[in-house]
């Protein structure tokens, strides 16, 4: 018994309790076999019928598929993070599952860390199938400068961390899992509409571009078009350039304070 | 013997509702302690407040040593001592059996083993099946499972056997004891009152946010004392009487039948008619 007692003061650290958690919930999340599909599936259906609807080419030899792909893939950040964890949330919180978890010595961290990696990993096959439809049906191209593909690595790194803490901090607001979906998504379809996700941005009314301009997705969807689209492009943006580094600092700066708002507000009992 | 859980004066107040209205309770190591009461008479406050669910508005209170609200690290490593059953969980179930309490064995220093666990609890067979296919009473044996395997030092049961048939409870009865005789300190909220007499070492009725008692089973409410009831078939029908010295009526019946008395029982107040009893008299008393 005393030995006993003498180990049981060390437990085990948080980020490796973290990666288990990952592990178990992206193995839970490729059960929902309903959902996986969906998931996954989505982007590429509305790429499909966007793409089918505006054949247009926006300037030379840039497609709307290829301004949408790039549309597609931030507000992709938004659906499997924000979306997703804003809704999935409080379904746990009525079901017991996250009072059970505070009653062990599993710490909060741990369980942010598990949905950060269950949003990462769902992004990342979810980007994948996405510019694989694109090359094969949609005639998007894909970048060839490796600058690109770093701007796109930090966007899908950063992008999935913001939109998982700004997730877990709206979690709190649903009174129940069954009013989530009601709560969360005309949030994030109105966002998606206003950050030029669907359309042109700069087609867009100036009010619409200003307010979009408070929010991540906005920027998530200008990096992301910065990848995507010839350099060219980029004297068509608002500010005449693509502000990759705001891009960077805005989303930083979304993601700290989602973090902040997770670590003070989180709930993890219905009651209180 | 050193204790486990020790309150003293705890009150918790839910706006102007008193919940807990000066509670004293002392718990000591390896025993089963049940608490009773009627709902809403302050049982789950006082219990989820030594969980280290609720905070407290006044009072004493240590658990292992320890301030259950205490949070952060100390808080993790107090709460790697204890294990909790809550009164209901239900999950997606999209993991197995084995698979969560795996997982749950990862948050622990001193986990037990899995496969030993999984079996103790009687889920042997339905180890690699999906959560979402088992029957209630098997989730609930499940939610023991992930309970006990921290090897807790003290184990909170909250309603453990809603929904078990009469044999799976007698199976998790023994299970408890078994724990209890390794050294587990275990406090169990029930609404059975034979599950409270099966198990419990020591008793308390809560009412109201007080206790009316704290006493064993068999001596709770003046049980062992109050009057028997004698009953046996008489030539002219049943017969019933009630007394406080049942043997010597017993014996006067044994010289009136000339052997066997047709019927006999004799029959002490249920641990039940002395429960709805104390809860009835401390109604009166508001």
């Amino acid at each position: 018994m005393s030995t006993n007692r003498i180990s049981k003061n060390k437990v085990p650290g948080a980020l490796a309790i973290g990666i288990a958690r990952g592990g178990l919930e992206v193995k839970q999340f490729m059960r929902q076999r309903e959902s996986v599909v969906f998931t996954l599936a989505f982007p590429i259906m509305l790429l499909a019928i966007f793409g089918s609807v505006f054949t247009n080419e926006l300037t030379d030899g840039v497609t709307f598929s290829q301004y949408f792909v790039a549309g597609m893939i931030a507000s992709g950040l938004v659906n499997t993070g924000f979306q997703q964890l804003a809704i999935m949330i409080p379904v746990e919180r009525d079901f017991g599952t996250l009072k059970r978890l505070r009653g062990t010595p599993m710490p909060a961290s741990s369980y942010f860390i598990g949905k950060a990696i269950v949003v990462f990993v769902t992004m990342v096959i979810q980007v994948f199938l996405l510019l694989i439809a694109g090359v094969l049906f949609f005639g998007v191209n894909l970048p060839t400068d490796p600058a690109k593909w770093l701007t796109f690595t930090w966007l899908i790194l950063l992008g999935s961390a913001a939109s998982t803490s700004l997730g877990i901090a709206f979690s709190v607001i649903p009174k129940s899992g069954r009013s989530a979906s009601a709560v969360v998504s005309p949030v994030v379809i109105i966002l998606q509409f206003f950050s030029g996700v669907f359309f042109v941005f700069t087609d867009l009314p100036a009010w619409m571009q200003q307010v979009a301009a408070i929010f991540p997705l906005k920027w998530m969807t200008q990096g992301m078009r910065s990848v995507f689209l010839p350099d060219s492009f980029a004297a068509a943006e608002v500010a005449g350039s693509w502000e990759t580094g705001r891009s960077f600092l805005i989303i930083l700066a979304w993601f700290i304070a989602g973090l902040i708002i997770s670590i003070r507000t989180f709930k993890w009992d219905r009651q209180k | 013997m050193s204790s486990v859980i020790s309150v003293r004066g705890l009150k918790k107040s839910y706006g102007s509702t008193q919940a807990v209205a000066g509670i004293d309770i002392n718990i000591a190591q390896g025993e089963i302690f049940a608490l009773l009461g009627p709902n809403g008479a302050g049982k789950t406050t006082t219990v989820e407040i030594l969980e280290g669910f609720r905070t407290r508005d006044s009072g004493e209170v240590s658990v292992l040593d320890t301030d259950p609200a205490l949070k952060g690290e100390a808080g993790r490593i107090w709460r790697n001592r204890i294990g909790i059953v809550l009164q209901s969980t239900s999950d997606a179930g999209d993991l197995s059996v084995k698979d969560t309490v795996a997982h749950f064995a990862k948050y622990y220093s001193n986990p037990r083993d899995v496969e030993e666990v999984v079996s103790a609890v009687g889920l042997e067979e339905k180890s690699n099946e999906l959560i979402r296919t088992l029957s209630g009473g098997q989730r609930r044996r499940l939610d023991v499972a992930l309970g006990i395997i921290g090897s807790p030092e003290l184990l909170f049961l909250d309603e453990p056997t809603t929904g078990f048939d009469p044999e799976a409870r007698r199976a998790f009865w023994a299970l408890i004891k078994g724990l209890r005789d390794n050294g587990t300190t275990i406090v169990l909220t029930t609404h059975y009152l034979d599950e409270a007499e099966a198990l419990a070492d020591r008793v308390a009725v809560i009412n109201r946010g007080v206790i009316v008692e704290v006493s064993t089973p068999a001596l709770l409410g003046g049980r062992a004392t109050s009057l028997a009831t004698v009953s046996w078939l008489g030539v002219d029908g049943p017969k019933s009487e009630r007394t406080d010295n049942p043997t010597a009526l017993v014996r006067k019946l044994t010289e009136t039948y000339q052997g066997e008395i047709p019927e006999l029982t004799v029959k002490r107040a249920s641990l039940e008619d002395i429960y709805i009893e104390m809860i009835g008299g401390a109604d009166v008393h508001k």
